[in-house]
């Protein structure tokens, strides 16, 4: 029997009274590659950070390589040989490839063989293990793929034996996530240890040799994947049966509500974010817009909602234009059937230190159903909040909570009732579901259908593919701020993929 | 998971963490007592006898910290709306130029009930004015309001030195300030209320501005907490991005929160001059617009706690008097040293604690006890 390269017994760790961790045993076979999966708040996050280093357990013990070991902070974890590559990248942006390498690992005051022993190093590593990247490029010139190379190539130069990637694919096109996964495969044939946290099923199927399943902070179920299927998983991560495809029926588009001519759109550096991009929104249709993050989607979405200003052309609401000076109401916008459930629901969409029914308001504060004169109408905004708790299944169910003490899945339905029971002829919506549930991500897209359903036009943009895919009765794929090609909702993943990756059409026909 | 640490109790929030940080402030004040060779219980009985043994002490105690209410519910306004609002000294003593303006021409014609309004709409008004200037460049051309309200405070005190020892002073006179104030402008005092009690006072100068502090204290819980101005000044305080998509005007939201803030800040001139000076002197704010920042950041920018929080601070100006005065080792400077340390624990270092606390609730926590005990039930 292979050795265990790490070992989880009896873990436990609260939060005040949420027990985020209860009874974790788990092992990790040395030279595989292991996933763990959940939904958000399953407690996997925080299973890593206490093997990490950034918390302690609160009981339990962790073995690694069969001895006892105790982990108090992260160089604790990486004197054990235990790496990690954050979801957010810990790098620093106007630094080289090396610097970033030897950062925390710099030995001399002129770093000058600091330096020379990295380079020699790092050009080691990538020999071995086909990980190149120019060791003098400055990361924030890198794309997101190589930045999170040199993520890896960090922890290896460290020395680490075991390497723990926390959601690795999120902001990679699946061709540089199918790159990635390359690389793991060789990490693993050289006989490192990989610790996979993810919430897509699919890339579990993909590479791991055997996958743990977390619900609400306990370990339902481990299994070897080549015996498990995407079905069952799913079931064991919510406890339940779920649909992973939504069904609808065909769409009845009509009129044209939202049409968007030539927009170009700048951010405030003056890089072109969004470039002559037109396209015509439908009511009773959904529009997806994908595209890796960062690829002008943002700047499109607040530009059609008034939030920024736009550069140049024009976007007709019902056909009357909108201001596009960023001088818009955003108010006036809503008034003319305009909703938006904005991307950032944490800074943008939702004020989490107010109460729940609070934010129930938000934008239409000025409406007067919630208003005595200049006064609120506090018992009008609690039984409005009531309500729309009720029919969107908030939880809990208190309007009074503050709304930082909702789940994410909750926080995002405040939102999107709030939006969708102003009854807008148009919703732009953008993430939908990112942070969401997975029991939430199938009652917010049957939600989303419904509206299509009654008529209205919605936008929805997503880095998700498999949700532009379910949704979308029309998909348009943004590359670097322009439309790179609109297809039907049958295209293919690399199709779609291929597109995405900014590959010209005529490429990707092949 | 998002929370790290348990989320308190009210009371513990409220009471237990602000005691903590007084009881603190206090042994560390203390040790300074015994530094100096005194007897530091001695000197907190003397402290707290002198705020509120006598009469008179009480009197003085609440006159002081109805200064520090108006100061301490401007910081706060300001604060609701995301803006550190550093001018509250500069806007209360341009709001005693407003009273000046009124009670020099009318103070010998109009009764006090005729004049104390029109002084409260000056006073308002003159540091609404000293407010707006800030918001509007803070608006309109990004300079910071932290930068520019302490200019303005400057500003402040040279437009008033000018004044003070020019136009303003009566001719002839060697004083930097105004005549004194007759008839009108002498508010009625509030000493009867605490005789009431029993308690004899020889002379305090606690007065009817102390009831226009509590009614300020409780418009300004209905401004911010049931309007929909003070919804629209919360938003864009927690999140100036969720304001904008709100469709909330920034320009809108932050002039008119400083005017409210600087007019709170004018109103502050009324106690001491309408109450007690019965004139504009020079440096008669002496401080109290940035005591304001302790009182509202001690009092968790709620009105109840503000009012609380100066009454603290009353109690150690007067008790303070009294310490150096019955104690000739504990100098002026001592007592403001003392006050210091209130400031630093209570204000500065108000979240020092917190983590310990809440890891020793957590471990206490009720819920998770429950969770113990249920999940002992299903084994």
């Amino acid at each position: 029997m292979a050795q265990a390269a790490i070992e989880l017994i009896g873990i436990n760790k609260s939060f005040g009274a949420v027990r985020a961790n209860r009874d974790i045993n788990l092992e990790i076979t040395r030279g595989t590659i292991h996933g763990i999966v959940g939904e958000n708040g399953a407690g996997k996050s925080t299973l890593m950070s206490i093997l990490y280093g950034f918390y302690q357990a609160d009981s339990g013990e962790i073995r690694v390589g069969g001895k006892p070991a105790s982990i108090h902070t992260s160089n604790d974890a990486i004197a054990l040989g235990i790496g990690m590559v954050h979801q957010h990248f810990m790098l620093v942006d106007n630094f080289t490839v090396l610097e970033n390498v030897i950062l925390g690992a710099e030995n001399d005051a002129l770093l000058k063989s600091s330096i020379a022993k990295a380079r020699s190093e790092l050009e080691r590593l990538e020999r071995e293990y086909g990980l190149e990247v120019d060791p003098d490029a400055v990361i924030e010139e890198l794309p997101v793929g190589l930045q999170q190379r040199v993520e890896i190539l960090k922890a290896l130069y460290r020395g680490a034996e075991i390497l723990i990637l926390d959601e690795p694919t999120g902001v990679l096109t699946p061709a540089e996530a199918d790159h990635l996964f390359r690389i793991l495969k060789q990490l693993k044939d050289q006989g490192k240890t990989i610790v996979l946290i993810t919430h897509k099923l699919r890339e579990i199927m993909a590479i791991t040799d055997t996958v743990s399943v977390m619900r609400q902070g306990t370990m339902v179920a481990t299994r070897v994947t080549k015996e498990t299927t995407v079905g069952e998983l799913a079931e064991l991560m919510v406890g339940r049966r779920v649909l992973l495809r939504v069904e609808k029926g065909e769409s009845e588009s009509g009129a044209v509500k939202l049409s968007v001519k030539n927009l170009t759109v700048k951010d405030s550096r003056g890089v072109t974010m969004v470039d002559d991009v037109s396209f015509d929104l439908r009511g009773g249709e959904i529009v997806g817009i994908a595209g890796v993050a960062g690829n002008g989607q943002s700047e499109l979405l607040e530009a059609i909602s008034g939030i920024r200003h736009a550069v140049s052309g024009e976007v007709m609401l019902d056909g009357k234009p909108i201001d596009l000076t960023g001088k818009a109401d955003p108010g006036e916008l809503r008034d003319r059937g305009l909703a938006h459930v904005p991307e950032d629901r944490h800074h943008v969409g939702l004020v989490l230190a107010f109460e729940e029914n609070e934010n129930s308001i938000l934008g239409y504060h000025d409406d007067e159903r919630y208003l005595k004169g200049p006064f609120l109408n506090v018992e009008a905004i609690v039984s409005d909040a009531k309500d729309k708790i009720a029919k969107y299944d908030i939880r809990p169910a208190n309007p009074r909570l503050k709304t930082a003490n909702f789940s994410g899945g909750n926080q995002q339905k405040i939102v999107l009732a709030r939006e969708m029971e102003q009854d807008p002829g148009v919703l732009i919506v953008g993430q939908p579901t990112r942070g969401v549930d997975v029991g939430a991500i199938e009652f917010i897209h049957k939600r989303l259908i419904a509206m299509r359903d009654q008529g209205k036009a919605v936008l929805v943009v997503s880095v998700e593919l498999d949700e532009i895919r379910s949704l979308s009765d029309r998909i348009l794929v943004m590359f670097a701020g322009r439309i790179v090609g609109e297809r039907g909702p049958d295209a293919t993943e690399g199709e779609l993929g291929l597109l995405m990756a900014g590959v010209e059409q005529q490429e990707a026909a092949e | 998971m998002s929370t790290p640490y348990a989320k308190l109790p009210a009371w513990a929030d409220y009471g237990l963490i602000p005691l903590i940080n007084l009881s603190v402030a206090f042994i560390v004040a203390g040790l300074v007592v015994v530094l100096v060779g005194e007897n530091p219980f001695r000197a907190a009985v003397i402290l707290v006898e002198g705020a509120f043994g006598k009469g008179t002490g009480i009197a003085f105690t609440l006159f002081y910290a109805t200064t520090f209410i108006f100061t301490g519910l401007s910081v706060a306004v300001a604060a609701h709306c995301g803006l550190f609002n550093i001018g509250s000294e500069g806007q209360a003593y341009i709001g005693g130029l407003g009273i000046a303006l009124v009670c020099l021409p009318l103070d010998s014609i109009l009764p006090w009930w005729v004049l104390f309004p029109l002084a409260i709409v000056a006073s308002a008004a003159f540091g609404a004015l000293w407010g707006f200037i800030p918001a509007y460049l803070q608006a309109k051309r990004g300079s910071h309001i932290v930068i520019t309200t302490i200019m303005f405070n400057f500003i402040a005190a040279s437009v008033m030195v000018y004044l003070l020892v020019g136009l303003l002073k009566p001719a002839g006179s060697q004083a930097p300030q105004t005549r004194n104030f007759v008839g009108g402008a002498e508010l009625p005092k509030l000493n009867w209320v605490i005789e009431l009690f029993g308690a004899k006072i020889r002379s305090a100068p606690l007065n009817i501005c102390f009831l226009l502090a509590l009614l300020m204290a409780f418009l300004v819980w209905l401004l911010i907490w049931r309007t929909r101005l003070g919804y629209e000044m919360r938003t864009y305080g927690h999140s100036p991005k969720a304001a904008r998509y709100a469709g909330i005007s920034e320009t809108r939201i932050i002039i008119t929160a400083m005017m409210i803030s600087g007019a709170l800040a004018g109103m502050m001139a009324l106690n001491p001059v309408m109450g007690d000076q019965h004139n504009v002197a020079i440096d008669f704010v002496s401080g109290a617009g940035f005591v304001g920042i302790a009182v509202a950041l001690m009092g968790r920018l709620h009105p109840i706690g503000i009012v609380l929080a100066a009454i603290l601070f009353g109690m150690l100006y007067q008790g303070g008097a009294e310490l150096s005065f019955e104690m000739p080792a504990i100098t002026r400077d001592m007592i403001v040293i003392i006050q210091g340390l209130v400031i630093l624990f209570a204000g500065a270092l108000e979240h020092m604690f917190r983590p310990y606390i809440q890891a020793i609730f957590a471990s206490f926590s009720p819920k998770s006890v429950g969770m113990e005990a249920v999940k002992g039930k299903g084994a």
